[in-house]
């Protein structure tokens, strides 16, 4: 993706704050970004893993939409995503997909039920294009861009004892529960979820009370900033996709194997079969399987490969890598990418493109490590 | 000591130089996880790419700042490529090159030019 000259950059809200903590900032989706702070990208890794590390995302796209009633809205929501919206409990959260009409993945995203309105974040990169889609895709419903509002996310095995000395009514809540909660003296929109495989939450909180409360958490010892740097590794490790990279507007949510954010209704022979845009591609990967699949790829050397290295088998290139990092806490090389359907089996034996070698590499299930989350 | 413009630092040890990254390219750089070293025996050339680093970032080439023949390469750091980043002017010094021609050496900076070059 061409990123926009420096000039047209966006500062986040909290700028100043990531200066004073040592942020190097990088351009990324439009905004100035810190992608490591002075401890530097293992660290900030590995002390998310073993503590807890504390995320600017306010570059994400925060929406709310608005119907006459939960299930006009729901069904309306419904006919842009495969994912089953009516039937989501409030108070509760999903993962979703927007599709387009040939079946690919136009933008992943988390939905809320929030009782009278669905909370929705979608990625910084396609927050324009999404408002778009959704405005044009939900006639009768309002499409509310939020602004004004900072998305901080608190992740790790000590992000429960580091929020809730703020507010212990967090300790209650389970993976994926929403709520609202006041931290700093604002109204905060939190739900327990993340993008790195530990447990934590996700905080959308004014902007002026954001540095407060970044100040607030960072108080307690055991959390630190961290960069997109880190936020990239942890991802990688915990098998999540990165948008525009690991899928896109070419790739089904099958052959992403995100079949799983499909719920039972909406496929064939549910309450709700179809009704999505490229639903008839994406039903009939789900009944005779896709042609190509993400998977985990294990590089055998030290040598990360990285997006964009092709894989080989059998003399013949037959996919490529879309993400690819040395992974700290694996401590060894860990890749995504996809494969024809008849070599994504865990164990299979393949070739990476390295500097012009190939170089042995094995399919391995996701996630690279297991998943941490307060269920 | 020399420097190159690569932030290669290069030093006369007998008739050998050793080469390594700068404290500046080790920072810039960030953690290291992947060293690949030459072969030693290799016949290299000024420009040669000789050795690969990985950082959690990007991969990044060392290269031959002189002609010469690699006598001696720093096996340790392949199962340790951290050192890089603790210990760059030191400990984590990458090859040993034995010069073909010993004046290639002078078009390179002094420690006070090279600090002016990275500002």
């Amino acid at each position: 993706m061409a990123e926009p000259a420096d000039d047209d950059l966006k500062d986040l809200p909290l700028a100043g704050l990531h200066a004073e903590l040592g942020g190097k900032m990088v351009p990324f989706a439009g905004y100035s970004m810190p992608v490591q702070y002075a401890a530097g990208v293992m660290k900030e890794h590995l002390h998310t893993r073993s503590a807890a590390g504390l995320f600017d995302v306010s570059h994400m796209g925060q929406v709310i939409l608005k119907g006459a009633d939960p299930e006009t809205l729901a069904l309306a929501f419904e006919s842009l995503t495969p994912a089953a919206v009516l039937g989501l409990k409030e108070g509760r959260q999903r993962y979703g997909l927007l599709t387009n009409a040939t079946g690919g993945i136009l933008d992943d995203l988390m939905f809320a039920n929030r009782g009278d309105h669905l909370f929705v974040v979608v990625n910084a990169a396609c927050k324009a294009a999404d408002i778009a889609h959704m405005r044009a895709g939900l006639p009768g419903i309002e499409v509310e861009e939020i602004t004004g509002r900072c998305l901080l996310a608190l992740q790790g095995p000590g992000a429960e004892a580091a929020l809730a000395k703020l507010a212990p009514e967090v300790a209650e809540m389970r993976f994926m529960d929403v709520g609202y909660v006041t931290l700093a003296g604002a109204e905060c929109w939190i739900s327990r979820s993340g993008y790195t495989g530990e447990d934590g939450y996700e905080i959308s909180v004014p902007d002026d009370a954001a540095e407060a409360l970044a100040r607030a958490l960072l108080d307690d010892e055991s959390v630190l900033p961290i960069g997109l740097g880190a936020r990239d590794s942890l991802r990688l490790e915990a098998g999540l996709c990165l948008y525009g990279h690991d899928i896109d507007e070419t790739t089904s949510p099958v052959e992403a194997a995100l079949q799983w954010s499909i719920q039972k209704s909406r496929r064939a022979g549910g309450d709700r079969a179809g009704g999505f845009p490229g639903a008839e591609r994406i039903l009939a990967e789900l009944e005779s399987g896709p042609s190509r699949l993400r998977v985990g790829l294990s590089p055998q050397g030290r040598a990360p490969m990285r997006e964009g290295v092709t894989l080989h088998h059998g003399g013949e290139e037959v996919g490529h890598i879309t993400s690819g990092a040395f992974g700290p806490s694996v401590e060894a090389p860990v890749s995504m990418g996809y494969l024809p359907a008849a070599l994504a089996v865990p164990g299979t034996e393949v070739e990476g493109a390295l500097r012009g070698r190939l170089a042995p590499v094995t399919v391995t299930g996701l996630p690279f490590r297991p998943a941490n989350f307060k269920r | 000591m020399k420097f190159t413009e690569e932030h290669e630092w290069l030093r006369p040890e007998d008739d050998l130089i050793v080469v390594g990254i700068t404290e500046h390219a080790a920072e810039q750089l960030g953690d290291i996880v992947f060293v690949e070293l030459p072969e030693v025996g290799t016949e290299v050339s000024k420009d040669d790419e000789v050795v690969v680093i990985e950082s959690v970032k990007a991969a990044s080439d060392i290269l031959a700042p002189i002609d010469g023949e690699i006598v001696e390469v720093n096996e340790p750091l392949v199962e340790d490529p951290g050192k890089v980043g603790e210990d760059p002017t030191g400990e984590a010094w990458f090859f040993k090159i034995k010069p073909a021609d010993p004046s290639q050496m002078d078009d390179y900076m002094d420690e006070a030019a090279y600090l002016a070059y990275i500002g």
